[in-house]
């Protein structure tokens, strides 16, 4: 545990913190997870925090959110709460098999890791590397390891637990898995988890992630999730994040995608006081298929940044980016989408589309295409749209008697239907259709209820 | 039922009705005709309560009510329809839910009950036989994808659906073949009734064989010139509205 102090900088402070609690951190997680993390450290001393301006973090100000007031705890935590409590699970339309993080660790309630049909193995990640480390080890930060942002590092170095998920080849998930990851304490805390899913050739995974806090006090998470999608696997990853506006949140998705194989994910940022999604994708075989989608509804000051990374590493495959956002208030945000076209990844089909609706003079949203592409035969566009709900439409609806607002809400919804329409789990997709409904008409709490489960 | 007294209306500083007075009663159809411009579409919108323009002066009575001051939808709930002559697409607003949404809204205002999902459908089958709109268009977006005609015949099963007792269909003929005209005019008659009434913006008389107005105007720069009975049409149809514009220079 350790108080921020101001004149240090924050990455002192961190290496700082490492020293002092790498034992802690080690006996707490898997000797496979703990080899990685004096390479990561090193790492993060050369990398650094990513700074305001830079080229990757050009509006995001990661500096005040890393330097609020918040613990660090690497030990057993005692949660005098009960969270299966809290948590009713008794909504009958989606029926998923439900794992919780706490705090960025795995909350146990006596197994740690599930056999689910069809030998999908689920459960805590720390538990996995120990049980079977040659799984865990052929996919082990093999994506995130290579990434240049200072904070993957970080977390590297500090991740004790997250959540496995394991397809072998062939199975086809039945029900999806859903991750509740639940932030709550007695004071402000910063968590760090990671979480590792693996198709095999030909297998299919459907998660859905669920961000939450449960407590009104200051949190901080800085999470990786390495994906690993083998030749022909199907992978679809919804991530709704719903956390209170005094939180503050960082995601990093490392997408790996081998021939054949499609990958899908949905995030649905609710409420949250600064978010900022990470999305890499790299399409390492043929005929891989990618969708990397997002659906942002912000208001008073909340801050949301979407970055997409697309590597066309290979000839034949397709990407599609579509993110969407509607600005109240006086929220702000960016849009980067980066695509790579590798000289050899020729007949590529990568798009691209970032439309935003405004709806006050005060909101503002930065929105940035960029393409880099050294193939020529390539189909490649992009689009970006900042507007206004369009008033003629508006004016049709209330012509037919619709009320200004029920048809401003139709509309909007309209809108954002365009990227939940994408969700493949039609339990799902109803279900966030229903919440990103009660969301836009205000009535979504945004603390202490799971929306997943009690919306 | 509709007295429209001295409107002037402009926008963006430039007038274009200059002096409308019209009065209509319940159980007439009238026919506003005019040349492209003449500022026809700007007086149905007026009345349809769109706010982009200025009014500068004149009054509104509709049903005794003063109209400029309600909203769109107040307009509408107190049955007044427009069909506009260009229908906006709404991708991603399914028909359904836009007709649902309106019918309940209305009955909500006279204080009834929402009607139930089987009342709805059942309402919305005899509507889209009355138009002879298909299924593949209802189950869409709305307008999206639909051609000019399809668009047109939409809104006249809007019409149906909402039952107005004051429709203004704005250029609804434009485009239609004669097997479409019929069902446009099918819709218009099916609605008439000693408490309905109709205007019929319209550029050809061709319509107006199948719905019979008791009185036409020719709307000119911004004023009604000239105002009569069915003939009248057929005397524009005759002479053209170069007609109408040498008989202005003699105002
Ligand atoms: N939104 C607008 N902005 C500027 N001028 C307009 C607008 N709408 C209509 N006008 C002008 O007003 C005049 C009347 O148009 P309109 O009412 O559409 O005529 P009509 O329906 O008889 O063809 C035209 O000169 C047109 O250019
Ligand atoms: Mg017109």
């Amino acid at each position: 545990m350790s108080t921020i102090t101001e004149n240090i900088s924050l990455k002192e402070q961190f290496l700082d913190l490492y020293r002092s609690s790498s034992k802690e951190i080690a006996v707490n997680s898997a000797p496979l997870m703990n080899t990685h993390r004096d390479k990561a450290i090193i790492k993060l001393e050369k990398l650094g925090f990513p700074s305001r301006g830079g080229e990757e973090y050009r509006y995001a100000d990661i500096e005040s959110v890393f330097k609020q007031d918040m613990e660090k705890s690497f030990g057993n935590q005692k949660i005098n709460i009960n969270i299966r409590e809290i948590f009713h699970c008794d909504v009958p339309d989606i029926d998923t098999n439900l794992f919780l993080l706490v705090n960025g660790m795995f909350y146990n309630n006596g197994q740690m890791l599930k056999e689910l049909p069809g030998g999908i193995i689920a459960g805590s990640l720390s538990q996995a590397a120990k049980d079977y480390p040659g799984l865990v080890e052929k996919h082990y930060d093999r994506y995130a390891g290579s990434s240049k942002d200072g904070l993957v590092a970080l977390n590297t170095a500090f991740a004790q637990d997250g959540i496995f998920i394991y397809a072998p080849r062939g199975v086809k998930m039945e029900k999806p898995v859903q991750i509740v990851n639940i932030m709550i304490s007695e004071a402000g805390l910063m968590a760090q988890h990671r979480n590792l899913f693996v198709a095999e050739e030909d297998a299919e995974l459907n998660i859905v992630v669920c961000d939450h806090s449960l407590s009104a006090h200051r949190f901080l998470t800085n999470s990786v999730n390495e994906v690993f999608a083998g030749e022909r696997a199907q992978i679809n990853l919804t991530r709704i994040q719903n956390e209170h506006n005094g939180s503050s949140q960082i995601t990093h998705s490392f997408n790996h995608q081998e021939t054949g194989s499609n990958l899908a994910t949905n995030i649905i940022s609710l409420h949250g006081g600064f978010i900022r999604n990470n999305v890499y994708v790299k399409l390492n075989g043929e005929h891989a298929e990618n969708h990397s989608m997002g659906l942002y509804l912000s208001d008073k000051g909340q801050y949301i940044d979407n970055f997409v990374f697309i590597d066309h590493a290979s000839p034949n495959c397709f990407s599609n980016q579509l993110y969407k956002g509607v600005m109240d208030d006086y929220a702000s945000g960016a849009f980067t989408g980066r695509i790579l076209v590798r000289r050899d990844a020729q007949k590529t089909n990568a798009y691209q589309s970032n439309n935003n609706i405004l709806l006050t003079d005060d909101a503002r949203m930065h929105s940035r295409p960029q393409l880099e592409i050294y193939a020529d035969d390539v189909k490649c566009s992009h689009g970006s749209t900042m507007g206004q709900i369009d008033e003629n439409a508006l004016f049709y609806l209330r012509s037919r008697g619709i009320d200004h607002r029920e048809a401003r809400l139709l509309l909007m919804f309209a809108y954002t239907h365009e990227v939940i329409q994408n969700i493949k789990v039609k339990a799902l997709r109803e279900r966030i259709d229903d919440l990103v409904n009660k969301r836009l008409r205000g009535e979504l709490s945004r603390c202490n209820n799971c929306a997943m489960q009690c919306g | 039922m509709l007295v429209i007294k001295d409107l002037r209306v402009s926008i963006e500083g430039e007038e274009i009705l200059k002096g409308i007075n019209l009065e209509v009663n319940a159980g007439e159809v009238h026919a506003i005709m005019g040349p492209n411009g003449s500022g026809k579409s700007t007086l149905a919108a007026i009345l349809a309560g769109r706010d982009i323009y200025e009014i500068n002066s004149g009054t509104v009575l509709y049903k005794g009510e003063d109209l400029l001051d309600k909203s769109p939808e107040e307009r509408a709930k107190d049955g007044l329809f427009l069909g506009f002559q260009y229908p906006i697409e709404i991708p991603g607003v399914s028909m359904v839910n836009f007709m649902k949404t309106a019918i309940n809204e209305m009955r909500k205002h006279r204080g009834e009950e929402p009607l139930s999902a089987s009342e709805f459908l059942k309402k919305m089958r005899e509507k889209k036989d009355l138009v002879e709109i298909s299924s593949s268009l209802t189950n869409r977006s709305v307008n999206e994808g639909f051609s000019g005609g399809e668009k047109k015949k939409n809104e006249i099963f809007q019409m149906a659906m909402l039952e107005p007792q004051l429709a203004i269909l704005d250029e609804t003929d434009s485009g239609l073949d004669i097997d479409a005209l019929r069902i446009v005019a099918r819709g218009v008659n099916n609605l008439k009734s000693p408490h309905n009434a109709t205007i019929v913006i319209t550029h050809y008389q061709r319509l107006l064989e199948y719905i019979v107005p008791d009185f036409v105007h020719v709307l000119f720069n911004g004023r009604i010139v000239k105002s009569g009975g069915k003939e009248l049409a057929l005397l524009l149809e005759e002479k053209g509205y170069e007609w109408v514009r040498s008989e202005e220079v003699n105002l």
